[in-house]
């Protein structure tokens, strides 16, 4: 699937200032069940948001409506564990456009990238800064700019830049996707796989 | 080129990459896919709605595992939703020729025990999997890593996937494992030294005399448990060993082939004076049956210690406290003696015969504990096999434990074999996080002695106790 393009967003954030937040934590494996991506993000942090007889847990952030946003800020780590690509699914579904962690796990941040969800790790000191301003105000937003690779705290006008490499910035500004890319390429990949021969 | 030294990883990285992008990723081929019934229907979908075919069907191979039921095989699936998928893995397999062994099929098992048990998994190859536990095939010196859905349709549609080079991390190990110590303790032992991020961003190779004397059984617990570091995976260079497990297996190659593969597999080995962006040094001296006592694989112990201090830990300090309480713990607790509701032996991390040999090493002329429930899962039909050849299934049943069918079970609860909410589970499998086990169970990861050892007493004891 061609995933929407992303350029710059400017929005209010979702705190959730928790360490190792593992994919597990973002969609239990029991709600993988579906054949269709589309439905997970009901499920979002199904765990954390709801008990067991499915009210809601009110002192988690999703259930506190002064907490909205496309932006979700995660404690480091964030998306460890299970490969599950249902995590950025449900994210996504939810309505994130962005993460912002000061570490990503590798697969989840892949996955993530795959979905059209921007990852954007920032030093630790940066995160803390983004927590204290959402704590001072919820209404507080933040600038995230692909093409400048930045994140802007509005209220007090500091900035940090973050990496992505050229070629997924590319896709991620055009709508672009990998499947495209290889399809283009296939004789090539072909050819290859005549001289590789396992 | 040619003169430099250079690692198993590069030369087997190397040999894969079909374009390297500019400021990009490389793109990478595959040699090996394995797909299953959870990751791979969205991925299917998207060939349908691009109208696009699977480029090479031989080298996918697909295995119904995850949602499948441990027991009463031969009925119909009675979740609705489980039967759904495992109904769309047999379609989409039959209609992209894809090889499908679903449940009844005698090589169905978890995906990670089936590739290798049938020598589909071999040295040098790229392997993937929609599924991170995939590192277990690095076992035989290839790269293997999980990948994410939309990657999986990328390697069903062309065979390759677009992926940046991982930086170089060494592990070595030297030294002589103490009693009772078991590949399982040396993986949770790495895994706490490092942390749960601790090798995010690198790929793994284990080296030194404790993996070289490993079994290949064991060495598949060590790469499985590399994603529970952060690794994308992990590796060991392929050696006789590694040759005497894959010779005469199914799907491995024979008579000119064999001996053609195994001249390439021989060269694979990182070089002398090979250099790795992180090295590091531990000995085995220093390991002793671990136990983990909090939410993350990284939280671990050796059994006979006390629950370190907060204060005291390299990463994860701030949710030390939410770990703890979850688990319903405490600082300086000793583990020793806490109770155990369920313990379970099985999943691709300890779910093979030598697994289920050591399981009933310890149970043998013992009863299982009144109070625990026991779940003992094979990780394929083989292994059941094997279980029931070699007289372990009547030492099982004489102890009060019954054998039930390969799955992956109760190590991610997609099944009906979830542990309740604030129960204890004593679990052989891979991961302790938060409702891994089912919403609100609370797990202990270790060894199958350590798994055998608390269904027996039904409290955390050191198996050493009992041997």
């Amino acid at each position: 699937m061609a995933y929407d393009k992303f350029n710059e967003l400017t929005s209010t954030a979702v705190p959730l200032p928790i360490e190792n937040v593992d994919t597990d934590q973002i969609i239990p494996a029991r709600f993988l069940k579906a054949t269709k991506r589309e439905g997970f993000g009901d499920n979002l942090f199904r765990d954390w948001r709801y008990n067991a007889d499915n009210t809601p847990k009110q002192d988690f952030v999703l259930n506190n409506p002064i907490y909205t946003g496309k932006i979700l800020v995660g404690g480091t780590n964030f998306g460890s564990g299970s490969s599950r690509e249902h995590a950025a699914w449900a994210i996504y579904d939810y309505g994130f456009r962005c993460v912002v962690s000061s570490f990503f796990a590798d697969i989840f941040k892949n996955n993530a990238i795959n979905m059209g969800i921007l990852p954007v790790q920032v030093s630790p000191e940066f995160l803390a800064k983004i927590f204290s301003s959402i704590e001072a105000d919820p209404k507080n937003q933040f600038t995230v700019s692909l093409p400048d690779q930045t994140i802007t705290i509005l209220s007090t006008g500091e900035k940090e830049t973050f990496n992505i490499n050229g070629y997924k910035k590319h896709n991620l500004l055009n709508g672009f996707d990998d499947i495209d890319y290889l399809q283009a390429m296939k004789e090539d990949i072909a050819g290859f796989a005549k001289i590789h021969a396992i | 080129m040619s003169n430099k030294p250079t690692t198993l990883f590069d030369k087997v990285w190397d040999a894969h990459v079909v374009r390297r992008i500019e400021d990009g990723p490389d793109v990478f081929f595959i040699d090996r896919h394995f797909i299953h019934e959870v990751t791979s229907p969205v991925a299917f979908l998207g060939l349908e709605s691009r109208g696009i075919k699977v480029m090479f069907p031989e080298h996918t191979f697909a295995t119904a595992d995850h949602n499948t039921p441990t027991v009463n095989q031969h009925l119909p699936v009675a979740d609705p939703l489980s039967a759904n998928q495992l109904k769309a893995l047999e379609q989409n397999s039959a209609k992209y020729g894809i090889s499908h062994w679903g449940l009844g099929n005698p090589k169905n098992g978890i995906v990670h025990v089936v590739g290798p048990e049938n020598g589909i998994t071999l040295p040098g190859m790229t392997i993937v999997c929609g599924d991170s536990h995939t590192s277990t095939h690095g076992a035989f010196g290839a790269i293997a890593f999980g990948i994410g859905t939309s990657e999986v349709e990328m390697v069903l549609s062309s065979q390759c996937i677009m992926q940046p080079k991982p930086l170089k991390m060494r592990i070595n190990v030297t030294g002589s494992l103490g009693k009772a110590v078991t590949p399982k303790d040396v993986t949770l032992y790495v895994i706490s030294q490092l942390t749960t991020a601790g090798a995010t961003g690198y790929f793994v190779e284990y080296a030194g005399e404790v993996f070289e004397k490993m079994s290949m059984e064991g060495r598949m617990t060590v790469c499985n448990m590399s994603i529970e570091m952060g690794a994308r995976g992990g590796m060991i260079a392929p050696d006789e060993t590694t040759f005497a497990y894959i010779n005469g297996r199914e799907l491995a190659p024979k008579g000119e082939a064999w001996d053609k593969a195994l001249a390439y597999w021989k060269t694979l080995k990182t070089d002398e004076g090979a250099t790795f962006d992180k090295e590091y040094n531990f000995n085995a001296a220093d390991i002793e049956p671990m136990i983990t006592y909090g939410t993350n694989p990284g939280m671990g112990m050796g059994i006979s210690k006390s629950i370190p201090k907060g204060a005291d830990l390299k990463g994860g300090a701030a949710t030390y406290e939410k770990s703890l309480n979850y688990m319903g713990f405490h600082e300086q607790d000793q583990m020793i003696g806490k109770k155990v509701d369920y313990v379970f032996i099985g999943s691709c991390t300890n779910g093979r015969i030598e697994d289920f040999r050591a399981f009933a090493s310890i149970v043998k002329g013992r009863k299982k504990a009144d109070h625990v429930t026991a779940w003992v899962v094979p990780g394929s039909h083989i292994v059941e096999s094997q279980i029931k050849e070699e007289g372990i299934l009547d030492i099982l049943t004489e102890a009060g434990f019954a054998l039930r069918q390969p799955g992956c079970s109760a190590c991610l609860a997609m099944n009906d074999d979830k542990v309740p909410a604030g129960k204890y589970a004593v679990s052989t499998s891979n991961r302790n996080f938060e409702g891994r086990q089912g919403p609100g169970s609370r797990t202990m990861l270790a060894s199958p002695l350590v798994a055998a050892a608390a269904a027996i007493t039904g409290y955390v004891t050191d198996p050493r106790d009992l041997m």
